[in-house]
């Protein structure tokens, strides 16, 4: 089977700081993978790399067999790749609905989907629990209804790769049981890249997990496999071994 | 904007077009002539809310366009002797072609670059119209003649500068180009301009071209105001370089503040009232521009949404 995405000697520098150093990462589709890695690992910009948010100082992206290294990120989005922003950035000022209604007009535009904005918006709200919240301005929700607006978005994009940077970030546990259940659910129509730092959380979701340190993959594997994973530990884990 | 039903913000506009027209059987000699010239400022005005408003676009540069469309008109009428409906063509297809160019090159930037940049094309624009005097008039500017702005079908003919007909002229191009802003704040691309106004960096991420998007808006903003000067040469017969200086870069914008901002009706009404503000203060008192000085800044200071973006804010959420 062809990886859904694939990056082969990617790097960005900032100034004299190399935050992704090098890196070949391979995606299966269908696959829910996490990202782990303490704090300034790079885990970011590697996202922000795959969708286009910023561009690679060297290396490419390869999306769906197609070498996407040079195309804008709204270009990106229309092939399928979505990213959900870990500061929260819903349009604050604007309703609920037409947070949603951007992108599914979106997809109604490419043809990536069918009918009415108002039916696409509804489905993408019911998904994770806002329909009730339709006509509030976005600014006015409580930060993990935010969050779960953040994904709708990303969800109404009807993407082929989902990327989530720090999803749970905030949330009370309760919101987060709801959300190991929802991005089960989106797993079944897309793959799923997801940066978290919740480890019960990946251990749950992930069917693998790649660990980055200083803008490198230190390991990569089941999540038996890193949690038994002594270099990983050292770096991350924080746990004492031997 | 928010798939409420379309009927409330349509009866409103429908109502108020009426009732422009219902104006024209009752107002004296004085405010007739005024209104209508009134309309066609507001119609520069709902031109420049377009990118101001919706978009968050601060150009500082619009007086170029609403120029574009006053000399494309009149040069057409003076030198070429165009008819009335070519030479109306003939302007707002200047305004369209200018806005195009200057969009490309100004939206390279953003912010108060975006409002710099402007304002330099729109320097160059006034100082080209100066350079060339023997064709514009320079500072002196032209009188479009009385003969060349009479709309003839057949056998029947219009002369603009009758008043009503000059008023019905205003009125329409006014209702044309509300509607037209209705309908495209209403739609799927006004949401896509308010998006690109709250965070462009998002829309990007959720598949929008913005640039495009943005282009467009300048485009659209642009031929607008052009519209509207070109009405002006045709209408008021007179087509000169003031109207391209900075203070008619600036008095758009004062009007759609005043009016409010991203409201469809907002700049009929701040253009309504600054007119009249400035006509009743400066029948007492020379330094009427102080006291209109005075009242923007009180009206920033209080209202910053100006008129009808307060009423929204307040009562009337369902406003377009
Ligand atoms: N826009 C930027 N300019 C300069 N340095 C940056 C920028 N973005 C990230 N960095 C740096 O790159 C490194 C990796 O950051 P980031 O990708 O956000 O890490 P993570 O998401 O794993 O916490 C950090 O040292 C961070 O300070
Ligand atoms: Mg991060």
């Amino acid at each position: 089977m062809m990886p859904l995405l694939t990056t082969k000697g990617l790097s960005r520098n900032f100034g004299g700081l190399r935050a992704v150093d090098n890196v070949d990462f391979a995606l299966m589709p269908g696959e829910i993978r996490a990202v782990i890695g303490p704090n300034g690992a790079g885990k970011t910009t590697f996202v922000s790399l795959v969708s286009g948010r910023i561009q690679p100082s060297s290396g490419m992206v390869v999306f769906d067999g197609a070498d996407i290294t040079n195309l804008p990120a709204y270009a990106r989005v229309r092939l399928g790749v979505a990213y959900t922003f870990q500061i929260t950035s819903v349009f604050a000022n604007l309703s609920v609905y037409d947070n949603v209604a951007l992108p599914v007009q979106r997809t109604l535009t490419d043809g990536r989907s069918k009918g009415a904005v108002q039916a696409g918006v509804m489905a993408a709200l019911e998904r994770t629990g806002l329909a009730d919240r339709t006509h509030m301005l976005a600014g006015q929700l409580s930060y993990g209804h935010q969050r779960l607006l953040e994904v709708a978005m990303g969800l109404a994009l009807k993407p082929r790769l989902l990327i989530l940077d720090e999803p749970t970030q905030g949330l009370a546990d309760s919101e987060i049981d709801n959300f190991i259940e929802l991005v089960r659910e989106i797993a079944k129509s897309a793959t799923v890249l997801l940066i978290e730092h919740n480890m019960p959380v990946v251990m749950q979701l992930a069917d693998r997990i790649t660990v980055f340190n200083a803008g490198r993959i230190l390991a990569e594997g089941t999540p038996e496999q890193i949690r038994a994973n002594t270099e990983v530990q050292d770096a991350y884990l924080g746990a004492t071994h031997g | 904007m928010k798939d409420a039903s379309p009927a409330k913000p349509y009866a409103l506009h429908l109502g108020v077009i009426a009732l422009l027209f219902a104006l024209s059987f009752v107002l004296p000699d004085y405010h007739h002539g005024l209104l209508a010239r009134i309309m066609v400022l507001a119609v520069f005005a709902m031109g420049y809310n377009m990118l101001f408003g919706y978009v968050g676009l601060l150009s500082l540069g619009h007086a170029m366009f609403f120029a574009a469309g006053l000399y494309g008109a009149g040069l057409a009428v003076i030198h070429l002797g165009w008819s009335v409906p070519t030479a109306f063509a003939s302007g707002v297809v200047c305004g369209a072609v200018l806005s195009l160019v200057i969009g490309v090159l100004a939206l390279r930037t953003s912010g108060v670059a975006f409002m710099i940049v402007t304002m330099m094309f729109a320097q160059v624009f006034y100082l080209v119209i100066l350079y060339f005097a023997s064709w514009t008039g320079g500072d002196q500017g032209m009188v479009v003649p009385q003969p060349a702005r009479v709309l003839t079908f057949g056998a029947t003919s219009l002369d603009l500068t009758n008043p009503i007909v000059r008023y019905m002229s205003a009125l329409t191009l006014f209702s044309v180009v509300l509607l037209i802003t209705l309908a495209v704040v209403r739609s799927r691309y006004g949401r896509v301009l308010v998006a690109i106004r709250e965070n462009e960096e998002r829309t990007k991420m959720l598949g929008y071209d913005t640039f495009s998007n943005k282009l467009a808006a300048v485009i659209m903003s642009g031929t607008i105001c052009a519209a509207s000067g070109a009405a002006y040469a045709l209408l008021f017969g007179y087509v000169g370089s003031s109207f391209a200086s900075v203070q008619y870069s600036i008095l758009p914008l004062l009007w759609v503040l005043l009016g409010g901002g991203a409201t469809t009706l907002g700049p009929l009404i701040g253009t309504l009232f600054m007119y009249y503000v400035v006509d009743i203060t400066s029948g007492y008192t020379s330094a009427y521009l102080l006291i209109v000085g005075i009242a923007l800044i009180l009206l920033v200071l209080f209202f910053p949404k100006g008129i009808l973006g307060t009423i929204r804010h307040r009562w009337l959420a369902w406003l377009p």
